[in-house]
């Protein structure tokens, strides 16, 4: 056994024994808690001038069931069934019941035991338990990497690419090509089959689609065994469009309207709220505009290859470099600052959700 | 000499393990102890906070959610944050997303703020959930024109056009604020770019973003963005703002970003300190002292 699968051994070995250790103590570790939760809606016929579905759920009582402020057409509308405000609504068509599971947090559980240890309304769940733990688990996994190269963050990574393709896969088909394509061309069977929320599309946009819809066959020529140069009029198709799209926003955002915030006077005098002058603000304003145009000098001049940068064009370009530089380090700071958010979101998860170690939203205690 | 000879031999997993310790050791404490470091605001997080602060009451504000969990470490404190402040002032909210996720991500946040602590804010009068659009810019162009066919149904599946809050909204401009919190494509440049420009002046808008985008922002504000919160560090600044305006004792879901200030201030120590040693090492070694 060589020196590297005897560190594994040990770390492995080690965490293990903690992590026993850390599930034997205490209130345990990693388990999520559902409440069962009743919901039953019953369809009322809304009357007369309260016909319009957000005039009539208006009288709902704080919390009855926002859920339930639904409406499926101009005169109906679904209401908690057992809504005591709207008794003088024509009642009930029909009711309609389900069962909803909503994760309570563990103290809420720890409450509902010492009080009645048989009661069946919170309770223990496997599955998103089990989803916790293999969280907690693939982010073990990633982490590994950092010490070498092993099986746990090939597995995780492949997890990774995988559920990220077939979820960008699902996204792409009911998303956009479901609603917007052929929710478009043939709205009823949408509809009826797949998305009854569907709102009719005009004929404008239909005609739109059908060109659509071509363009996207030519795309897909690309798989065909002859003929993949048809695929090129789409892709010249999108590159136009999208050229023609951000020049115009990239010369009024950024060119223009960046030129016009650089041009500020130099010298920025700041009133006071007590009126006159506020000589310390106004300074580092003055400064602060001073900056900003010796920063856009020098660094266009640093950019300015057809002179040679030597004397005041050399002098003034190192400028430009020092801005630069600084501009690299502010964004590598600011790219710290974003990595360490995100490990110690990744740490919170496992001390927290998962080893039970610290409770700062109070879920537990 | 010996010393950087070690340091200068040594193996980076070491970095990593005193990475790991700076950002660990300091969650342990605040979750153990429950204590923050204090805030101070700076002009571009207050500005975010008096952009929301000086609309009147009950003014319509549009809240772009362009993130996924993958950044949610990072921006969501920020949102929670936005949402808060716009429903302790009465804004009616209107949630909207170009990320896949962002629509789940807003009705998280809705649950999370709304529901929990303002329950008398009634869904489709005060806020309303639109979810996600595919489409990224295309989605914007067509909202500057007609907001309803942008966004035809909210996310229980009830028609755009039926919701009682949006009546009167034709054209995204209509909304006198914009909150933009985003990790990227399409986000705060692209809502710049196509919408508040566009708009002449009518929008004012707000962002947030990660990190990485934050020097990229920054040019923008103030004369395109009214207000910036660049990172986690933004999001603690505003974080603490509103939780002094609001009062009390704030819940501790309302510190997550101020939670996550101690590791930073000592993961960047440590960072700064790697830089500095990584320096004289290389200074040493270019002089021979090391051979």
């Amino acid at each position: 056994m060589n020196r590297q699968r005897i560190t594994w051994l040990v770390i492995g070995l080690i965490f293990v024994a903690m992590l026993v250790a850390r599930a034997t103590t205490g209130q345990g570790i990693g388990r999520v808690y559902v409440k069962r939760e009743q919901i039953a809606l019953a369809q009322v016929a809304l009357a007369g001038a309260a016909a319009t579905s957000a005039q009539a759920v208006q009288p709902l009582p704080v919390g009855a069931g926002v859920k339930s402020e639904i409406s499926n057409s101009a005169n109906n509308a679904f209401i908690p069934a057992d809504n005591q405000a709207w008794e003088s609504v024509p009642l009930a068509k029909a009711t309609r019941a389900w069962v909803e599971w909503n994760q309570v947090p563990p103290k809420e559980y720890f409450v509902a035991q010492a009080t009645d240890p048989t009661q069946t309304q919170i309770v223990l769940s496997w599955p998103r338990t089990i989803g916790l733990w293999l969280a907690a688990f693939f982010t073990l996994a990633i982490f590994s990497f950092l010490y070498a190269d092993n099986i746990f963050y090939k597995f995780a990574e492949a997890t990774v690419i995988g559920v990220s393709a077939g979820y960008w896969m699902v996204i792409g088909f009911w998303d956009t090509l479901i609603p917007k394509l052929f929710g478009a061309l043939t709205p009823e069977y949408v509809m009826q089959l797949v998305q009854p929320t569907l709102q009719p599309t005009p004929m404008s946009q239909k005609i739109s689609m059908w060109f659509a819809l071509i363009l996207g066959v030519m795309m897909l020529w690309r798989l065909a065994p002859r003929g993949g140069w048809i695929a090129a009029w789409p892709l010249a198709f999108i590159v136009g469009v999208t050229a023609g799209l951000k020049i115009v926003s990239h010369v009024e955002s950024d060119l223009m309207a960046q030129t016009v915030a650089s041009m500020k006077p130099v010298v920025q005098l700041v009133p006071a709220v007590a009126g006159g002058t506020d000589w310390y603000a106004s300074i580092w304003a003055t400064l602060a505009n001073a900056l900003v145009l010796v920063g856009v000098i020098c660094t266009l001049v640093y950019f300015l290859f057809s002179v040679q940068h030597k004397g005041v064009v050399g002098a003034t370009a190192r400028v430009g470099v020092w801005y630069l530089m600084i501009t690299f380090g502010a964004a590598f700071g600011f790219t710290v600052m974003g990595r360490i958010a995100l490990l110690a979101a990744r740490f919170e998860f496992l001390f927290d959700d998962w080893l039970w170690l610290i409770d700062p939203n109070h879920l537990r205690s | 000499m010996n010393l950087l000879k070690v340091l200068d031999a040594i193996d980076r997993r070491w970095v990593f393990l005193w990475m790991g310790l700076a950002v660990a050791v300091p969650i342990l404490w605040i979750g153990l102890t429950g204590r923050t470091f204090p805030e101070t605001p700076t002009p571009a997080a207050r500005a975010v906070y008096e952009a929301i602060d000086s609309l009147p009451t009950g003014s319509l504000v549009l809240f772009a959610f362009d993130y996924d969990p993958a950044s949610s470490g990072e921006l969501q404190p920020m949102s929670t944050s936005l949402l808060r402040q716009c429903a302790a002032k009465g804004h009616r909210i209107v949630c909207i997303a170009l990320w896949p996720l962002g629509g789940n991500l807003a009705q998280e946040t809705i649950t999370n703020v709304i529901r929990e602590d303002y329950p008398n804010m009634r869904e489709g009068v005060d806020f309303v959930n639109l979810g996600y659009q595919a489409g990224n810019e295309g989605v914007m162009k067509v909202a500057l024109t007609d907001f309803i066919k942008a966004f035809p149904v909210d996310s229980r599946g009830q028609a755009a056009s039926k919701i009682e809050m949006l009546r009167g909204v034709k054209r995204v401009s209509d909304f006198p604020l914009l909150i933009n919190v985003s990790a990227g494509y399409p986000g705060n440049k692209e809502w710049i770019q196509y919408v508040i420009t566009s708009s002449e002046g009518k929008m004012k808008m707000v962002a947030g973003c990660t990190g990485v985008q934050a020097p990229q922002m920054y040019p923008y504000y103030p004369a395109q963005l009214a207000g910036l919160l660049g990172a986690i560090k933004g999001a603690a600044e505003y974080e603490s703002l509103v939780n002094q305006s609001i009062g009390g004792i704030a819940p501790p879901k309302y510190l997550e970003a101020q939670r996550r200030m101690a590791p930073q201030l000592f993961g960047h120590l440590l960072m700064v300190l790697l830089i500095i040693v990584g320096n004289i090492i290389f200074f040493a070694n270019k002089r021979g002292d090391l051979r």
